[in-house]
């Protein structure tokens, strides 16, 4: 009796270790433990050509970048800029496209794929291939066409760099967040809406009372995944501009790249990395509660 | 069953606003493509026109110059192990998981989806260190744990909230016939999962084969994918845009071709994994 249970005990531990034990492992040793040295690294002077030594130096790293850092805040008041404007517009016309492309229009389904297609090239190409129509596409155009649009200099001002970036953003990703739109807006029950309609209800008093409360799980995630995604950008960022002209459309993703990699300053970049995840958590949550809380079921 | 709405000048409207739209959508990929096939000087003079011929001679340097078969196979390697394993490795935990919820296994699923909103920056030079120490940097099997480290957490969720769906009844009709755990899982329930390992699949797929700052940092010469080749090629000949834009088509069509042929897959997909995720 004793040894049967015992028997069974071990089985079970063994099935727990083989299924969950290999990915729980690499999953420490790739995301877990490098997560937790971030912690002891801020705290470091640390130049990365050794990579085993780094000196201890207390609050310095982040005493340095809350007071003499300012190329730092630039990018992160860039990136929090950029991540309001690419978030509104790419989810304004992803919400536009799901609307229009779920109305039986001819050549909707070949539609889907277009507006889907840029998703599938990585930023880093996607950045090249856009710097190539910013700078020689865009003056032919403008050249055929005369239009004022077409000629300024897209990657040359900080102004219209970060609106250069922030339309490449909005062309690859609004495709995506349509595929999620499309699926909440057919999931919305028929009889709702032909019920208001009935009631006489305009087109936009249903979408705004019936088919918007419906499809805000959809809202919330397609807020989640886009907020990260503008918060986080690097490929296209490096790709596109480079940071240019000057510091004035660096990212913080790429400031703290370039802090290690370029300054070889590891310790320095690890303590921004970690007000970075602290101000991505930060804002993802929040955002996430208050949208969930407006969920409503059918 | 709905009835279609009647054909209106209203429709017709949107229908060709749709089409405006798609078009512009398609533009930066009819730059791509013209101007692949024309010579630089004619580039410069005007890269809105329709080349003169359809000369495959710029895609031929393009091909030597990044190393094209190369890169290919490096990329293709990498994304296949790394997906695979993932798929494996993945749907086994959560499986686990929801079989037998107990505290550990709770709160590790809880420690998986927590770990989602890490941004790969907040963990990237510590992960340097760890890839030295354990001799990782340079492998093919190095960049594929990473890939896999970096991936579990969202593909266990996926998997996660599917099998949750799943009935036990048929599991344990087949306990019943003498069928061992790991038989069960692998016979019975691995194969009712294929619906969630195709989006598992092509999620991992369209990530990993597209990735730019894991390479950079985990493999570098030694092993050079797709986006470190095009990145490398517009550091050193800037400005070369016939051969840059050739090299882009072709880096560029591999996962394109991908996509066209399974893109229903791919659309249910995503819908599935996010929004019953």
């Amino acid at each position: 009796m004793h040894n049967a249970r015992s028997r069974l005990k071990w089985n079970d531990w063994l099935q727990q270790t083989v299924f969950v034990g290999p990915g729980l492992l690499i999953f420490m040793i790739i995301v877990a433990v490098p997560f937790a040295m971030g912690f002891y690294y801020t705290f470091t002077e640390w130049n990365g050509l050794d990579l085993n030594a780094a000196k201890w130096t207390g609050m310095d790293n982040l005493k340095r970048i809350f007071t003499d850092d300012s190329r730092f805040w630039t990018a992160f008041w860039f990136t929090a800029r950029f991540t309001v404007a690419a978030v509104i517009v790419t989810n304004m016309l992803a919400l536009a496209l799901g609307m229009l492309l779920t109305r039986h229009l001819k050549g909707s389904s070949l539609l889907r794929v277009i507006f889907f297609l840029p998703n599938v090239i990585g930023g880093l190409l996607l950045g090249y291939i856009w710097y190539f129509i910013y700078v020689r596409g865009f003056a032919a155009i403008g050249e055929a066409t005369g239009w004022h649009l077409f000629n300024l200099p897209w990657l040359g001002t900080p102004g219209t760099a970060f609106w250069g970036i922030v339309g490449v953003f909005v062309w690859q990703t609004s495709g995506y967040m349509m595929v999620i739109y499309i699926a909440a807006i057919i999931g919305v029950p028929k009889d709702l809406s032909e019920a208001a309609r009935i009631d006489g209800a305009s087109a936009w008093q249903t979408f705004r009372s019936v088919t918007f409360p419906l499809i805000m799980p959809a809202i919330t995630i397609c807020l989640f995944l886009t907020t990260s995604n503008a918060f986080r950008m690097f490929d296209l960022n490096l790709s596109l501009t480079g940071g240019g002209p000057g510091y004035a459309s660096e990212s913080i993703a790429l400031n703290i790249y370039r802090e290690a990699l370029t300054n070889n300053r590891y310790g320095l970049g690890t303590a921004k990395a970690m007000i970075f995840f602290f101000a991505v958590a930060l804002i993802t949550v929040t955002q996430v509660w208050a949208t969930k809380k407006r969920e409503v079921e059918a | 069953m709905e009835t279609k709405p009647r054909y209106t000048p209203l429709l017709f409207g949107l229908e060709l606003l749709c089409f405006l739209l798609g078009l512009a959508f398609l533009m930066p990929f009819y730059f791509l493509i013209i101007n692949a096939f024309k010579k630089l000087g004619a580039i410069l003079l005007n890269a809105a026109s329709l080349p003169e011929s359809w000369g495959f001679g710029n895609f031929k340097k393009a091909w030597t110059a990044i190393d094209f078969p190369v890169v290919f196979m490096h990329s293709f390697v990498v994304t296949a192990l790394s997906v695979g394993c993932l798929v494996v490795a993945a749907s086994m935990t959560a499986y686990r998981l929801v079989r037998k919820p107990t505290t550990f296994n709770k709160l590790l699923f809880t420690v998986y989806v927590a770990a989602m909103i890490i941004p790969f920056q907040s963990v990237m030079l510590p992960l340097m260190r760890i890839t030295s120490l354990f001799e990782l940097r340079g492998h093919v099997y190095g960049i594929v744990i990473c890939y896999i480290g970096f991936g579990i957490s969202l593909s266990v969720f996926l998997f996660h909230g599917f099998i949750k769906s799943v009935p036990l009844e048929i599991e344990e009709a087949a306990v019943v016939d003498g069928c061992s755990p790991y038989g069960l899982y692998w016979r019975i329930v691995f194969p009712l999962l294929k619906p969630i390992s195709v989006t598992v699949i092509i999620l991992n797929v369209l990530w990993i084969w597209n990735d730019y700052l894991l390479p950079v940092l985990v493999i570098n010469d030694a092993f050079t994918t797709i986006p470190l080749a095009v990145q490398k090629f517009f550091g050193q000949y800037l400005r070369k845009w016939d051969l840059a834009m050739a090299s882009l088509t072709l880096s560029t069509l591999p996962v394109v071709v991908f996509f066209l042929f399974l893109q229903k897959y791919i659309i249910e997909g995503i819908t599935a994994g996010s929004v019953k995720g």
